[in-house]
Order: structure tokens, then C-alpha cells, then sequence
């Protein structure tokens, strides 16, 4: 029988940089469904706002879920402020479709910031069905970067670039993704990390056509396809990333129409972090 | 056995109703006018957000009761999808038996104080009224009379807490919580079996919570009928996904032995034409939603919500009603329905369209979008709309609008809420591929049992109908729990 006890507790924290925060969450029934690509919406107290984190990792037998997240605005910021032992009012998922996992041959895997999170998962899958997988990870600075060595553990080789060149390769991603490009047959590009940053990479790889996803982190509310703020046009369609994605054919995205709708609420987000900051 | 309709003639004949009826001439009766609903001004309530409608005093509830003729044929009942006993309860008034009313409404309606509310009274019981049929008069106020007892009922405390019969050791799942899984769940636990109701939402009530706003049904009184379900012992669980948290297989593993998909329809429908995804043009599902399910308006909460200025809503239904009169609330300088049709073919209720014209909403009918601008920001600041003009009735029997050449001009809009209908959630339906579907995206029932093809699945409510009325969805979940209890006794045993 489903209880309704109290769920959701954090079991575990960690801080990954000064901006990322790792959360393990006791969430049994999730636990067990979640698979690679699939994301939750959680929600702190009767206030909350519902937003959408990727399932980074899971555990079925200790039932719980990681998810790791970077301080952007009030409730990110409030999530990271919870410690061991807290309870998190809401939590509901797993939301989306699955990455589809094959063996395709070499898989270029590029991540960007916060998005190696949900790309880590991902990255395990593609080895374990036999891909030779090769990661890109990008980052601002060395401080920023994250999970560099649970990627190294299960990627064939790993690239590192910083815009700032304080660790790895100085330069952008793209830069680090032409250097394989050039040298071996990719059969499939994933790529996860800033809006901005997925767009070009895809621009990167459709020069060299090569079939790429891109995991879209749209603004979301209900999660459930019941509201459409999550729309993004993919190949002259709408689609609702909440349920028919969040991954999609990154050639076909409109990228320009998504950086646009992610800006929508920027005036009022940041007047209520600011006011948030003020207060804490 | 006696059917509905014997009951019903029984109820009449006895003593104390006769007697009543004798107390006050027919002619007397019919020549009292319909007593109005009480109202907050409108200009004072286009800036809050407590209810419009400030309900009946006992006196007019009595007075109005009195113009009810306690009909040989009471024509307002068939009126009413779930036909209720409405001379029963409105005698009851009339004796001052308030509480008695209440008992008679509950007989059959499980949420007498939304219905009394939100019910399109005027194409339902009251259309069917004697006053109406024969008189050519304003019908017996029967909404607003349900809401009067329900409301005493709830502020007296005296709620009366169905009696619920020894378990049956039956065990059921209903999913959704909207108004068709509350009806459902009620007559489940009443009759014995152990019933859990899933949510994926965070919240219990599906539309009456997320989309129907607080101006028009309070929701604290959703959750005084929510409390009684848990008094009675149906469990709620939130932030559950059906078909994602856990797989109809999972449950039945559990030992859920028949499930009632009361799943809603979720899905928002835009119109696909061109700067349709700027910022600043949301669904109302997500307008409604920010604001009555997040508390997007109220200061203290997290959820933003564009505050527009110039605020268009294109459609003419309730939800359109209901968002433009959001938007009026939140300090729209301008608010306006952009519909294709005239004001006659406007699938609103009069009573909203009545409201939202009395709080100043624009109405500019026999008009259609045809494209959105945006500023630099991608933020929309323009609409092209085209004038129209009615042909002949199309296969809805509505008259179809035709675009007036050359008609074309442009309003400014810095919000624009689509609410252009709805369709079937398909989280349940596309997690089942077994089951057997419409081309329109709704499950198929049984219309007697509500039972699906599946045979342990019922269905009921908009997931079925595509997008019906609150009491529509209500007589559905009533149905599929007799559906069930019938399935489980035969096969379960
Ligand atoms: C499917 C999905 C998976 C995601 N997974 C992760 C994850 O694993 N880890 C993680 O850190 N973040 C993830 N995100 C992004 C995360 O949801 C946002 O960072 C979060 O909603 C911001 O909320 P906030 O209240 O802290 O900030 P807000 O105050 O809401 O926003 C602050 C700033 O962030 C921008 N923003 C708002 N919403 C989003 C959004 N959904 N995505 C990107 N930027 C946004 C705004 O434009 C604003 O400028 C994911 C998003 C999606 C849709
Ligand atoms: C804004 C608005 C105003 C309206 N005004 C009126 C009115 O004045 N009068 C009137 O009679 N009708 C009105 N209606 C219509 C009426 O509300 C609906 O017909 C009625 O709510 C349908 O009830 P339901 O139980 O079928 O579904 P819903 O009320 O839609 O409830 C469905 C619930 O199921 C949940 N759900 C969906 N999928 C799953 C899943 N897989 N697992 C778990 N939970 C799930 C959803 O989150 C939701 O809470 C209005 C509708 C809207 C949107
Ligand atoms: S439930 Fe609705 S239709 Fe039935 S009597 Fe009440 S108001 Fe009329
Ligand atoms: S038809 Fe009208 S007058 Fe007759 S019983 Fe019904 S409500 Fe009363
Ligand atoms: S988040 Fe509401 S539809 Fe996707």
C-alpha cells in the first residue's frame, strides 16, 4: 500500500562549487522508475514555486534520487539552503520521456555548467550498451566544473574546456568537440548544458551532420502537459517539453524562439531573488 | 422495486408537503418575482478577489422557496444530469428545514456547494422548470436555493458525514482528482470499499482548484468537501503520477482491483499561427493556474505572473470568462474577449458574461487573431486581428464566421491568454497502449457502466466527454462506482 508518511527527506549533501549543490532525497517509488532523461518537479512549502531538476542518479535499494542543481534564482537558492535531515514539501516525478539508449558507435557527449548533472546518467547509459563514449566538459572557470570524475569513470576519454583556461583546454566547447570530430566517425552527438550553449554546438554538429539531441530545460509548471509554458517549436511544431521531450532532434530546435521564452520572466525573477537576497 | 420517479411522487404525497402546498395559492406563488442573488458592486470587486455572488439570507431563500410549485411532474429534475430530488430539498427551505435540504441534496450530489455555484444552471435544471416550459417567467432560482443550504450546512457545522457500510474487502483506484474522482470515491467508501485517489498534482480538486478562481468558488469549500472524504476514509495522495510514479500493473501488484480514470482534460490548445509562442501569450491553464493553484499574485509567494496592462483572452467559454476576469483583477487597464462568433453563440454562462461586462471587460466579438509581434525582448506588444461576420449554422447548429476581407488592424497587448478549448489528458491513455481510444483522444465506456475495454478500467468525467461541466463529470464518477461495485461483486468475489 502507498503511504502518505513523510517522504522526501535529504539524506545526503554535498557542495559541488559555489554555485552547485548535490542533494540525495529519499523517494522510493521514483527511485525505481526513474531512467536516464527523466526529470522531477519539486516544490518547497505551501509558497513554492514548482520546478523542474533532472534525476542525476538513483539508488533502488537505499530508494533514493540525486539531483544536482545550480543557485540561479529564489527557489534554487532555497533548495541549497536545505540541510540533512530536511524534508522537501513536494516532490513528483519521474516527469519526461527516457533517453533512447543503443549501440550506436561513438557517442560525443557534451556538457555544459550545470548540465553535466543530467548528462552523467546518460553518459553511464551509452557505455553500458557498448558505445565508446566521448565526453566534453565545459565550464567558466575550474571552480565550476562538476562530476569531472564520476564522467572520467565511465566515459572512454574526457575532454575538459574552461572559458578561462584555469583548468583543461582554454577555450569554448565547440572547440574541444571539433577536435574529435576531426579525427573519428561520431554516430551521435548528446548535448546538454545553457540554451546558448546548445545552440551552437548543434550548429557545430549539423555542419558535420551529425545526428545530435539536445535536452531542453524550458521554464516549466504543472510538468504534466496541462499548462504549455514549456512549449518550444521543434521542426515548425509546438511541442511541450514536459512530455514530449525533454530531449529532442537538436537540428530541428528553435533555438532563438527558446532563449526568448526562458527570458520571459526575467524582470520579475530577478526582483524577487534580489529581495530574497536581502533577507538572507 | 420503485423507480425514481415513484420515490419522487411518494416524497410528494406525504403529509407535511401536502400541507405545505396548501398554505400558499398557486396563484400567489407564481405571481412573487425571482428573488435576486445579492452581489458585490462591481467596481469594488473588479479589484478583489473574494466571491462575486454573496449568497442568499434565510429570507430569501424562503421566498424564493415559495415560488416553487412542487410540481405532480417536477420537469426541472430531468433537467439535472444527476437528477436531484429539487422540490425535496426547496420544500425543505420553505419549511425552514435547512439542514434537511442539505440531506436531500447530498443524496445524490456529493458537492451541493460547488454545483450551487458553478452549475450552468439556466441550460440545465432551471431550463427544464415549470416557470420556464409553461410560464414564460424567471425559473425557481434552484442554483442558487442548492447553494443556500449547502452553505448553512457547512457554517452551521452540522455537516452531516455520510454513513459508510462495512468494508467489503474491495480495493479501488481512482485517478484524478477532479470533480468526477471526488463523486467517485465518495460512493466507494460509502459502500464499503477501500479507496485511494491519486493526484498528480500537488493539490486535491483538479479544476475546481488549479482553474475555476476564487471569485467564483472559495477554495476552502472545496476543501470542506475534501475533509469529509478523509473523515469517511478515502485516502489522498499527492504528487503522483499514475502511469509514471507507479504503472496501472504496479498497482494492481498491489492489490487494487479496479481502477476509475477520472484523468480530466489537461492538454491547451492554441490556435498555431504566427508569434504564437512569444513571451506574454500563455494558455489559460497556465494563466489560472499561476494564479489560483501558485499563488502567482499574492506577494509572499514564488510563482511570478505577468501583471498586463493591455490584456487580450481569445474565447468565448468559462475559462475565457474566468481568465479575463483574473486579469481585470490583477489592474488590466483594458481587458478583452476576443471571440470569432457573436455574443449569442458564446459558449460562457450568461450569468459571467453578465458579471464580466458589469467589471468593465471589453467584449469585441466577431473578431479573430491572425498574428502576434513582439518588442526586441520577444516580449508581445501587437495583435492583427480580422473582422468577421456570420453565414449560415455549421455542423455545430452555431453560425459559422466568415473573415471580412480587407477588415484587418491591430490592437495593442502586452498579455495575451489563449483559451481556445482543451483536450484529453493523455498521460493515462498513452501509458496504456491497450486501451481503446477515440480519434478524438478520449476513452471509450460503456455509457451505463463507464467501463472501458479494459475490464477492470472505468472511466468518467472530461478524459471521456472531452470537456464537459462540473456535475456532468460527477454523474459520470457516480455511474462508474456503481460500474465497479457491480464488476467486483460478479467477478471478485
Ligand atoms: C527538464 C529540466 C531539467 C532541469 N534540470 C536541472 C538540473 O538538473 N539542475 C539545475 O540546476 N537546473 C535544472 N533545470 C533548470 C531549473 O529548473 C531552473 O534553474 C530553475 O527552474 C530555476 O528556478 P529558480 O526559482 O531558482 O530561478 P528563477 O528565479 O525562476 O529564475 C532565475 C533565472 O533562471 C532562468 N530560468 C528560469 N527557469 C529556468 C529554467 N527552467 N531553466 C533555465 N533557466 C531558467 C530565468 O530566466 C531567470 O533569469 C532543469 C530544467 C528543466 C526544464
Ligand atoms: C477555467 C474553467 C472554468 C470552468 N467553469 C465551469 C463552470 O462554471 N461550470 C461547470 O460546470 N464546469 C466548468 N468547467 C468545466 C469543469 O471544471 C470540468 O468539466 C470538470 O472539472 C471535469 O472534471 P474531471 O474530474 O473530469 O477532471 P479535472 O477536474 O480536470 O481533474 C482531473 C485531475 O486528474 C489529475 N490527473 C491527470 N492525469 C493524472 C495521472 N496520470 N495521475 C494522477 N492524476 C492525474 C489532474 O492533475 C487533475 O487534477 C470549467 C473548466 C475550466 C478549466
Ligand atoms: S446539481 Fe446543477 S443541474 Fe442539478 S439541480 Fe443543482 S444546480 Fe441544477
Ligand atoms: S419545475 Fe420548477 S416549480 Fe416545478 S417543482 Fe421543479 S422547481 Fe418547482
Ligand atoms: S510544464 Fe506545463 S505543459 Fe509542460
Amino acid at each position: 500500500m502507498y503511504k502518505r508518511n513523510k517522504m522526501n527527506k535529504i539524506v545526503a549533501k554535498e557542495i559541488l562549487s559555489d554555485l552547485v549543490v548535490k542533494l540525495e532525497i529519499e523517494a522510493p517509488l521514483i527511485a525505481k522508475k526513474r531512467k536516464a532523461g527523466h526529470f522531477v518537479i519539486v516544490k518547497i512549502g505551501e509558497k513554492g514555486e514548482r520546478i523542474p531538476l533532472t534525476i542525476s542518479q538513483a539508488d533502488i535499494s537505499k530508494g533514493t534520487i540525486t539531483l544536482i542543481l545550480q543557485k540561479v534564482g529564489v527557489t534554487s537558492h532555497k533548495l541549497a539552503q536545505l540541510n540533512v535531515g530536511d524534508y522537501i514539501s513536494d516532490v513528483v516525478g519521474p516527469l519526461g520521456k527516457a533517453t533512447h539508449i543503443e549501440k550506436f558507435g561513438t557517442v560525443l557527449c557534451a556538457g555544459g555548467g550545470v548540465g553535466i548533472a543530467p548528462l552523467l546518467p546518460i553518459i553511464q547509459e551509452m557505455k553500458a550498451a557498448g558505445n565508446r563514449v566521448i565526453s566534453v566538459l565545459a565550464a567558466r572557470t575550474k571552480e565550476l566544473l562538476i562530476l569531472e570524475q564520476e564522467v572520467r569513470d565511465c566515459s572512454d576519454e574526457v575532454i575538459v574546456m574552461t572559458d578561462d583556461g584555469s583548468y583543461g583546454t582554454k577555450g569554448l566547447i565547440t572547440q574541444g568537440m571539433d577536435e574529435v570530430i576531426a579525427r573519428e566517425k561520431v554516430a551521435l552527438c548528446v548535448t546538454i548544458g545553457p540554451a546558448i550553449m546548445m545552440k551552437f554546438t548543434s550548429m557545430l554538429t549539423k555542419k558535420y551532420n551529425i545526428p545530435t539531441v539536445a535536452s531542453l530545460n524550458t521554464i516549466m509548471v504543472d510538468g504534466t502537459g496541462m499548462c504549455g509554458a514549456c512549449r518550444i517549436t521543434v521542426g515548425g511544431q509546438t511541442k511541450f517539453v514536459c512530455v514530449d521531450g525533454p530531449e529532442f532532434d537538436a537540428h530541428q530546435i528553435d533555438f532563438e524562439e527558446m532563449l526568448m521564452r526562458l527570458g520571459a520572466y526575467k524582470t520579475e525573477e530577478s526582483e524577487a531573488y534580489q529581495a530574497y537576497l536581502q533577507k538572507v | 422495486m420503485t423507480t425514481y420517479q415513484e420515490y419522487l411522487k411518494e416524497q410528494r404525497e406525504l403529509a407535511w408537503r401536502a400541507d405545505l402546498r396548501k398554505q400558499i395559492p398557486a396563484k400567489d406563488r407564481t405571481s412573487k418575482e425571482r428573488v435576486k442573488m445579492p452581489e458585490q458592486d462591481a467596481l469594488q470587486r473588479s479589484a478583489n478577489h473574494a466571491e462575486v455572488n454573496l449568497g442568499l439570507t434565510a429570507e430569501m431563500a424562503i421566498n424564493e422557496a415559495q415560488r416553487c410549485l412542487d410540481c405532480v411532474t417536477p420537469t426541472c429534475v430531468e433537467g439535472c444530469p444527476v437528477g436531484i430530488n429539487i422540490p425535496g430539498f426547496i420544500k425543505c427551505i420553505e419549511t425552514k428545514d435547512f439542514l434537511g435540504a442539505a440531506k436531500v441534496l447530498k443524496q445524490t450530489n456529493a458537492l451541493p456547494a460547488v454545483c450551487g455555484r458553478v452549475c450552468p444552471q439556466e441550460i440545465q435544471c432551471e431550463s427544464k422548470c415549470f416557470y420556464t416550459i409553461k410560464m414564460n417567467k424567471p425559473a425557481v432560482a434552484i442554483g442558487n436555493l442548492e447553494r443556500f443550504a449547502a452553505d448553512f450546512e457547512r457554517e452551521s457545522g452540522n455537516i452531516s458525514i455520510p454513513e459508510v457500510a462495512a468494508p467489503n474487502g474491495f480495493k479501488v483506484a481512482v485517478i484524478g482528482s477532479g470533480p468526477a474522482g471526488l463523486a467517485a470515491a465518495g460512493d466507494l467508501i460509502k459502500a464499503g470499499c477501500s479507496v485511494t485517489v491519486f493526484e498528480a498534482l500537488h493539490e486535491i480538486g483538479g479544476v475546481l482548484k488549479y482553474g475555476i478562481p476564487e471569485f467564483r468558488l472559495p477554495n476552502y469549500m472545496v476543501d470542506v468537501e475534501i475533509n469529509n472524504l478523509k473523515q469517511m476514509g478515502v485516502e489522498f495522495i499527492t504528487n503522483f503520477v499514475v502511469g509514471s510514479t507507479a504503472s496501472i500493473q504496479d498497482l494492481r501488484d498491489q492489490g487494487y482491483q479496479a481502477f476509475f480514470v477520472s484523468s480530466g482534460a489537461g492538454l491547451p490548445n492554441f490556435m498555431k499561427i504566427p508569434g504564437e509562442n512569444y513571451s506574454g501569450i500563455l494558455s489559460s491553464n497556465e494563466y489560472l493556474t499561476r494564479v489560483n493553484l501558485m499563488g502567482a499574485a499574492k506577494p509572499d509567494y514564488d510563482t511570478p505572473v505577468f501583471l498586463g496592462k493591455n490584456v487580450a483572452v481569445i474565447g468565448g467559454g468559462n475559462t475565457a470568462m474566468d481568465s479575463v476576469r483574473t486579469a481585470k483583477r490583477l489592474g488590466a487597464k483594458r481587458a478583452m474577449i476576443i471571440y470569432r462568433r457573436s455574443l449569442d453563440e458564446m459558449p460562457a454562462r450568461k450569468e459571467e458574461i453578465h458579471h464580466a461586462i458589469e467589471e468593465g471587460v471589453e467584449f469585441m466579438c466577431l473578431n479573430n487573431p491572425l498574428e502576434y509581434f513582439a518588442d526586441s525582448q520577444g516580449r508581445v506588444n501587437k495583435m492583427r486581428v480580422q473582422k468577421m461576420e456570420l453565414g449560415e449554422p455549421d455542423a455545430s447548429g452555431r453560425r459559422k464566421p466568415i473573415p471580412m476581407e480587407g477588415s484587418e488592424y491591430e490592437i495593442d497587448v502586452d498579455l495575451v491568454v489563449v483559451s481556445v478549448g482543451v483536450s484529453p489528458n493523455p498521460l493515462i491513455p498513452s501509458s496504456l497502449p491497450q486501451l481503446e481510444m477515440s480519434k478524438w483522444g478520449t476513452i471509450i465506456v460503456d455509457k451505463e457502466s463507464m467501463q472501458s475495454n479494459i475490464s477492470d478500467i472505468f472511466a468518467g468525467g472530461d478524459i471521456v466527454r472531452g470537456g464537459a461541466t462540473v456535475i456532468l463529470a460527477m454523474g459520470d464518477g457516480r455511474k462508474a462506482a456503481q460500474g465497479i461495485l457491480e464488476y467486483l461483486h460478479e467477478f471478485k468475489k
